[in-house]
């Protein structure tokens, strides 16, 4: 039987996740799955465990500078009814399980559990956002595609919490979030979208496009996105195949139980070709 | 182990016990609360549906440990208030319930959402059941029930 520590500030949660190890216990809708025992059993944690979502300290949601700064243990849910969460981040959650689930589970856990296959994260990597991680002495904060290594692989230090995740203002003018799934609740995606470009007048300004479950992390070019970035939408027309061709080579999807690589690929490109052509010419 | 007060169907419980036990497991075997079923026990089928602090979660999936201070309604508190009536009355009706395992947790669900939204659209009372499975209905009867029982609730929320 292990250990679970319910503490009672942010210090005091940093200093258990220190000196024991602990880990980190958001919604905890992964963790009760991932380490369930037989019915009526209590699931086997490998570790000590730290309940972080009553803490204050990380259950803000706020502004600053012009970027949105999400506590980790603000629920789904929460985020889905806070008028400044950016509308393509909203969009993804919204396909996440559903309403029981979203009242318990949290993006900072969706983040720290790194499926290439989290709707979430998804958006969230469109959305260029960062991850802020609190020690006990220091803090720091990475991209989010820094932070997210492989599946189920990070960044994060033993002594480390993900406390808030940070995200710049989206003044995309045209936005497409897609989840493909066997049905519309509960299931986990065979593939998901997430693209924002801001137009202005005949220029595509920005463009920012991420692909989730086609790799071992969810993929976004910035080095294609830079080429198509300055285009007029006619140019981008003309060169649309071109681009699609480029990411079609990057998507490289696997075989699994929800879904096929073929498809996946497929559908995958389908949908980049949608986005790409919804905003040129 | 911990001490943990907590309130269930407005009483309030005092236990002690293993704090990563989950509050299914607590409802059911410590406190005799058989109307919380236990489904699939990883979030997917609602069965074990109750309200937390005013929202819909699965109990499944919910530690003990985390429940400190945490008012908590079960189908038992349900059924025993107008609005528990209602909901029973009109899913019985609309010929709602056929096994019946899926039906404490359909009543929690259609309890959430008529507390936020009294008057809800088709479309919003299936996507406040989607996190239930019901394996014998096709869903349309519950459905109508839900929306039977926003009819006929007009003022209970």
């Amino acid at each position: 039987m292990v250990e679970a520590y319910r503490p009672s500030s942010l210090e005091e949660a940093l200093k258990i996740r220190a000196d024991k190890g602990a880990l980190p216990f958001a919604g905890g809708t992964d963790l009760m799955v991932k380490y369930r025992y037989e019915s009526g059993a209590v699931p086997e944690y490998p570790a000590p465990v730290i309940f972080l979502t009553h803490l204050e300290e990380i259950r803000k949601i706020y502004s600053q500078d012009g970027e949105l700064h999400l506590g980790a243990g603000t629920s789904l849910a929460e985020l889905m009814s806070h008028s400044e969460v950016p509308e393509l981040l909203k969009e993804a959650v919204r396909t996440i399980a559903a309403p029981g689930l979203r009242n318990t589970a949290t993006l900072a856990g969706n983040i720290c559990n790194a499926s290439p296959a989290a709707d979430g994260v998804c958006a969230l990597y469109a959305l260029d956002s960062r991850v802020k991680l609190s020690s006990p002495r220091s803090s720091r904060e990475l991209a989010i595609y820094e932070f997210i290594t492989g599946p189920g692989k990070t960044e994060l230090r033993e002594d480390e919490l993900l406390t808030e995740i940070i995200i710049p203002r989206d003044r995309s003018t045209t936005r497409l979030f897609r989840k493909v799934g066997t049905r519309k609740a509960n299931a986990l995606s065979k593939l998901s979208i997430a693209a924002a470009a801001r137009l202005s007048g005949e220029r595509v300004d920005e463009v920012r496009i991420a692909l989730g479950a086609v790799a071992p992390t969810v993929l976004r070019s910035v080095e294609l996105e830079k080429q198509i970035q300055g285009l007029s939408r006619a140019e981008l027309s003309e060169r649309l195949e071109h681009f699609v061709q480029s990411y079609e080579a990057m998507v490289q999807p696997i075989d699994d139980q929800r879904s096929t690589a073929v498809y996946r690929k497929k559908v995958a490109v389908n949908l980049l070709r949608q986005f790409l052509t919804s905003i040129a010419a | 182990m911990t001490k943990i007060t907590f309130s269930v169907n407005g009483e309030s419980r005092t236990i002690e016990t293993d704090p990563l036990r989950r509050l299914l497991d607590v409802l059911r075997e410590d406190l005799g609360l058989t109307g919380v079923k236990e489904g699939c026990a990883e979030g997917e089928c609602g069965a074990c549906s109750v309200i937390k602090d005013g929202l819909l979660v699965n109990s499944c999936m919910v530690p003990i440990g985390t429940c400190e201070g945490a008012r908590i309604v079960t189908p038992e508190g349900l059924r025993e208030t107008d609005r528990g009536r209602t909901i029973i009355d009109a899913y019985a009706d609309s010929g709602a319930v056929q096994c019946g395992f899926c039906t404490p947790g359909m009543m929690m669900a259609t309890e959430a959402l008529l507390e936020k939204n009294s008057q809800p659209s088709e479309a919003e009372a299936r996507e406040a059941l989607s996190g239930n499975l019901c394996r014998c209905t096709g869903y349309d009867m519950i459905v109508e029930g839900v929306l039977k029982a926003a009819e006929r609730g007009k003022g209970l929320w």
